[in-house]
Parts: C-alpha cells; sequence; structure tokens
C-alpha cells in the first residue's frame, strides 16, 4: 500500500530501517536474552538525529510530527519490539513537556531530547494506580518555591536509563483526580533514585524500573502547566502517545510476518513448501491483510495528530487497541508457522509473540481503550441528538 | 589536513546477475550503492578530519547518475564533492579512470592525502587508487588498516601506518602527500544523519568536464584504455566432491588411486 510519505518521512523510515537491520539485528538476540539496555543502537539513533523527528526546528529537532515518530517505532519494532519502546517511551515522556511546557521549559529540556543525548521517561504508574490514574498516592507539598514529592511509581519504561522524568504526583488529594499535578524531574534530584529492575516476559532489552521519591526537593518552575493539571496531561499526552505504541505492535506484527512468510517458502514437508498448502496461505493472507487495516488506522490517527486536530481520544485508542490486538493474533499465527521451530529460543519468531503482548496492556490496556472508544461514540452519539 | 577521497558507484553485486547469452551484467532493477571499500575511505577521511582539522572532498568519475554517490558522502559528513563526467571518459579502463582522477585531484589544488577503497566490488582490479599515485608522482601505501599518528621530520610531515599483509601486519611511514588505500579492517562506517540527509539534498555538486580538468584526450575513454574487456561470463559451478567409504586401508589405497588419475 502507498501511504503517500513525503519525501522527509521516506528518508526517515529508511534511515530507520538501516539502523535496525544492519545494526540493530545482529545483537537483539543477545540483549533480549541477557535483558541489558540497548544502549549502543539508542547511541545510533540520537546519532542519527531520529529522536528529534517530532520535535520543532526551534528546539533543534527535525521539525516532523508523530508520523515521523511512528514510523522509526515500527521500523526498529520489526526488529526488536524492547529497542523500539526505549525509543518511544522517550517520546511519552517528552510529550507533557511538548503539550504544557512553558517556553523556558522547553528550551532547557526539548534541545537534549532531540539531539538524544538525554532519554526521557514518562512516570504515572504506581502498584495500585494502573488504569486508574486517580488513585495515585505520591504526593507533591509545597513549601516555598518548591514542591516535596513522596511516593513509589513502578512499571517505569527507560526508568532508570533516562535523565529527564516527567511525573504525576497528587497536589491536593481531597480533589481526586482533579487534584493532580506534573512535574519535570532530572535524574540526579537529591531525593530521587531508583528501585528494583522488573524482569519481564518480552521487550527485555528495555528497562522497566521503580522511581523512588524520598523528600525529593523540585523547584515549582518544573511544575508543567498549573496545579491540578495532572489528569488532563495525563490524558493528553496518552492521546499523542497511543499512536506510537501502536506503531510499536504493528512493527511487531510486521516482523513477526516477514520471518513466517520467509519460513513457509523455506519449509519443506510432503515434498513441497507448506507455504503452497492452503491452510497456510489463508492465514498469510489473513495476518497481511490486518497488518495493512492496523497500518492505515495508525498512521491515519498519526496524521490526525499531525494536521493539529486535538480531540483524537477516540481514534487514537482505536489505533492502539486494534494494532496490538493484530500484533498479538499475527505473532501467535507466525509461531505456529514455524512449528516445533517457532517455539524455540533458538529461532527469532517467538520473541515477536513475547514483545506482543504487552502492547494490549500499557498505555491503556485494550479493555480501557474498548472504555475510551464507546464512551467517546455515546458522548457524539448523545450531542448528535441534541441538534 | 585537505583530505580527498576517490570512490565510485558501483552495482549492488549481492544481486547482480550474467546474461548467460550475452556475457554481460544485466543492469536492470539493480540498485546502485557507493562501493563498500570505499565506504571505510569516507569514514577514514572523517576522522582524520576530526583528529587534524581540515576539509574533506570526494571526488568521482562517472555518468551524471554517480551524482547519488556524492551525495551519500556527503549526508557522512563530506564537505565538498566532485563528479568528472563527460563522454569523452567513457569506456576507461583502469589507468584511463587514474588518470581522469589524478587530473581532478590536480585541479583541487593542494592535498595532504588521498584515500581510496582497496579495491572495488564490480571490477576487483585494485589497480585505480595505485595508478592515481603514479600519475600524480606521489608515495602510496595500500591495504592501509591503521592511521598511527602524523610525525614531523626536519620539515616534512609524515604518516605512521599500518598494514595488512598476507604474511602479518607492517609498519610503514609515508611523507605527505601520499594516497592510502584502505582496507575494512580501518574502521567502521559511520550511518548518515538527518540533518546530514538534508544538507546532502541541498548541497551543490560540482562538475567537471575532461577539458575542465585539462585533461589530455588522448589518455581519457576508451583511446587511453590499453585494456579491453573481451568476454564476461559466470564461472561454471563447481561439481560436487566424491565421498568415500569403507575401511581406513581400503580408503586410503582407494584415494591414491583417485589422486594418480587427477595428476
Amino acid at each position: 500500500m502507498d501511504y503517500l510519505l513525503t519525501e522527509e518521512q521516506i528518508m526517515v523510515r529508511d534511515l530507520a530501517r538501516k539502523i535496525a537491520q544492519e545494526k540493530l539485528k545482529p545483537i537483539v538476540a543477545e540483549y533480549d536474552r541477557e535483558e541489558k539496555f540497548c544502549w549502543p543502537v539508542i547511541k545510533l539513533l540520537a546519532e542519527a538525529d531520529l529522536f528529534g523527528v517530532y520535535i520543532e526546528e526551534k528546539y533543534g529537532g527535525m521539525g516532523g510530527g508523530i508520523l515521523d515518530l511512528c514510523l522509526v517505532t515500527e521500523e526498529l519494532s520489526r526488529v526488536c519490539g524492547g529497542v523500539a519502546v526505549s525509543y518511544a517511551a522517550s517520546a511519552l515522556g517528552t510529550d507533557p513537556i511538548i503539550l504544557f511546557g512553558s517556553e523556558a521549559q522547553k528550551k532547557k529540556y526539548l534541545p537534549d531530547i532531540a539531539s538524544g543525548k538525554k532519554l526521557a521517561a514518562f512516570g504515572l504508574t504506581e502498584p495500585n494506580a494502573g488504569s486508574d490514574a486517580g488513585a495515585i498516592e505520591t504526593t507533591a507539598r509545597r513549601e516555598g518555591d518548591y514542591y516535596i514529592l513522596n511516593g513509589l511509581k513502578h512499571f517505569i519504561t527507560n526508568g532508570g536509563e533516562a535523565e529527564i522524568y516527567t511525573v504525576v504526583a497528587m497536589t491536593d488529594k481531597s480533589k481526586g483526580q482533579r487534584g493532580s499535578s506534573a512535574f519535570i524531574v532530572e535524574k540526579g534530584t537529591k531525593g530521587f533514585t531508583f528501585g528494583k529492575k522488573e524482569e519481564k516476559l518480552g521487550i527485555r532489552s528495555s528497562t522497566t524500573s521503580e522511581l523512588v521519591f524520598q523528600d525529593c526537593k523540585v523547584h515549582k518552575d518544573n511544575l508543567l502547566g498549573k496545579e491540578g493539571m495532572g489528569f488532563i496531561i495525563t490524558m493528553k499526552t496518552f492521546d499523542m502517545s497511543r499512536p506510537g505504541v501502536a506503531a510499536q505492535a504493528l512493527g511487531i506484527a510486521q516482523g513477526a510476518f516477514d520471518l513466517a512468510l520467509e519460513y513457509s517458502r523455506q519449509r519443506v514437508q510432503f515434498g513441497k513448501p507448506i507455504c503452497s498448502n492452503q491452510g497456510v496461505k489463508f492465514m498469510l493472507a489473513d495476518m497481511a491483510t490486518e497488518i495493512e487495516a492496523a497500518r492505515g488506522l495508525v498512521y491515519g490517527v498519526a496524521r490526525m495528530i499531525d494536521s493539529g486536530n486535538t480531540k483524537v481520544s477516540k481514534e487514537s485508542a482505536m489505533a492502539k487497541m486494534y494494532a496490538s490486538d493484530v500484533a498479538m493474533r499475527v505473532s501467535t499465527d507466525a509461531v505456529q508457522i514455524y512449528g516445533g521451530y517457532g517455539y524455540m529460543r533458538e529461532y527469532p519468531v517467538e520473541k515477536f509473540m513475547r514483545d506482543a503482548k504487552i502492547t494490549q496492556i500499557y498505555e491503556g490496556t485494550n479493555q480501557i481503550q474498548r472504555e475510551i472508544i464507546a464512551n467517546n461514540l455515546i458522548k457524539e452519539s448523545l450531542a448528535n441528538s441534541k441538534k | 589536513m585537505n583530505i580527498v577521497v576517490c570512490i565510485k558507484q558501483v552495482p549492488d553485486t549481492t544481486n547482480v546477475r550474467i546474461n548467460p547469452e550475452t556475457n554481460t551484467l544485466i543492469r536492470e532493477g539493480v540498485q546502485s550503492i557507493v562501493n563498500p571499500f570505499d565506504m571505510y575511505a569516507i569514514e577514514e577521511a572523517l576522522r582524520l578530519r576530526e583528529r587534524f582539522q581540515g576539509k574533506v572532498t570526494v571526488i568521482t568519475m562517472g555518468p551524471p547518475q554517480a551524482e547519488a554517490a556524492l551525495r551519500e558522502a556527503i549526508s557522512l559528513g563530506a564537505d565538498e564533492a566532485i563528479l568528472l563526467s563527460d563522454r569523452a571518459f567513457g569506456g576507461s579502463d583502469t589507468l584511463a579512470t587514474s588518470y581522469a582522477l589524478a587530473s581532478g585531484i590536480k585541479k583541487i589544488g593542494q592535498v595532504d592525502v588521498i584515500i581510496c577503497g582497496k579495491q572495488a566490488i564490480d571490477g576487483d582490479t585494485a589497480q585505480v587508487g595505485p595508478g592515481i599515485s603514479v600519475w600524480l608522482d606521489i608515495p602510496q601505501v595500500t591495504f592501509v588498516k591503521k592511521i598511527e599518528d602524523v610525525e614531523e621530520k626536519k620539515g616534512t610531515k609524515y604518516f605512521r601506518l599500518e598494514r595488512m599483509t598476507e604474511e602479518g601486519h607492517e609498519v610503514v611511514e609515508a611523507p605527505l602527500p601520499c594516497l592510502l588505500t584502505v582496507v575494512k579492517e580501518i574502521n567502521e562506517p559511520r550511518i548518515p544523519s538527518l540533518k546530514g540527509m538534508m544538507r546532502s539534498k541541498k548541497a551543490e555538486i560540482i562538475k567537471w568536464t575532461a577539458a575542465d580538468v585539462d585533461a589530455d584526450p588522448k589518455k581519457v575513454g576508451l583511446d587511453g584504455s590499453p585494456t579491453q574487456v573481451v568476454r564476461i561470463f559466470s564461472p561454471t559451478p563447481r561439481q560436487g566432491g566424491q565421498v568415500l567409504t569403507g575401511e581406513a586401508a581400503e580408503l586410503a589405497a582407494k584415494l591414491c588411486e583417485l589422486l594418480k588419475g587427477a595428476l
């Protein structure tokens, strides 16, 4: 399918593909097995200016948009969902600054993120606050020019590796969701440390850690927007970042499919390649069609965001939900086509199945996405019936 | 340090096939790339510039579409690119090609070092680099795997270089200006940056004809080429080997018979 990408977007995609295929592919198994953060490739992405594709030129970026970010994420993901999420999670940590940062905050933080000198991360999830983002327990108490942060964030992608964190904490617990605020906290700030590093099923070349705040003093200049805007910042950030997770899922599906197609042509049973069996053919056709449908949805919503449309919750949720469900189905079928070999760690395809699962869970489980989609549908329907 | 890198645009030989009837390369649908060995030359030039400052100029001789190879070099960080392109250069062998490139380099002016890949993957001759040094009458050091340092002795600068030979490694010194051909062990070529690619899109490629570089018409193109390609063919695939089975003594005797027969 031709998505009529611009010359710059093709350049971005091809450069990401080159790094993924030439530099990432040879080391992917090692980093997955040993659960190491893939700094060598992250550094190459930085040198190639790929961390800045979606950041404005005046802050050191390339001036592209979310579609550019999606293209890079997809290409990385075709090889390794772990590296892809390390890349995309830096954008997730950056989105609140792009959306709600003051000019001074943007000038201070965006150039280093755009150049890839510093990674960013987003700190929202807590042990008792997953989908229920209003239930967060981390507090930020105002004291003079500072906020004092106390609490624990967990499951934070890029935790420990990133330098810049956007963290959501309660400034007024009595107001519930409306009492949370978002802060920029730099690594090395006194009272800010890292806890347990998680061991994971998939995306093992990415780091997932706890953030620990113990009387951590953060200057009021690091408050994003105003007090009480934490929830809205989170929601708007996710609207913008979900296409990134969707692109990660899309890449995983494509990567698994590429392997399955190739294998089905080479694997001979009963004297002929297994791809000549109708059972396998139908699987391949369904997989490819679902991937293409997911791609249309992901690129479509990315373009919507890039055109300046801010009401994208429903479409963003659809893209994330659909692409990740496709990733899970396609990667499972890819293992099926590989048969017994597919189940073995020695072959590359099982990793895609392990990597796919998380895309149905994070940045809102797919059940939460369906909630968002349905709530928007009902809201729209109500609004239409009042006219 | 003024550094010149000579590059060549070649068909990506990983997918090259030969038409068995005409014995010529099938060029349709084959992607053109920068000769992989030249990528190491470009990288080493950029590293030399990082160490000693200066300027990296890339030069190639080829048809107008060879411009793409020069733009790739610029996207990696080269400062300037020159395309020697003229119908008069058509059909040049390695002698005529090295003459044309040497003429272009003369026009560039003051040059401290010329770097080439050890050979091109299409012709595999490894003659053009050394040829240029002969036309320019400067020293050549081939198969360089490391540029150790630059030393100054009695007012002359010398490169200290490590060469790769079949027998082992050789450390040699060569006064500047000189010509180096490099092997792939010398470095790991970088990936271009987006900013570099944007710059290369807009960059102006300098184009010189045979007349622009004062080339003697008798020394370029077919007239300047004493060698001619008579025929290109795919070698017949090697036949499969023979596996002998049986008792050791019996096998040894059988093997000796076979070897005798082959002599």
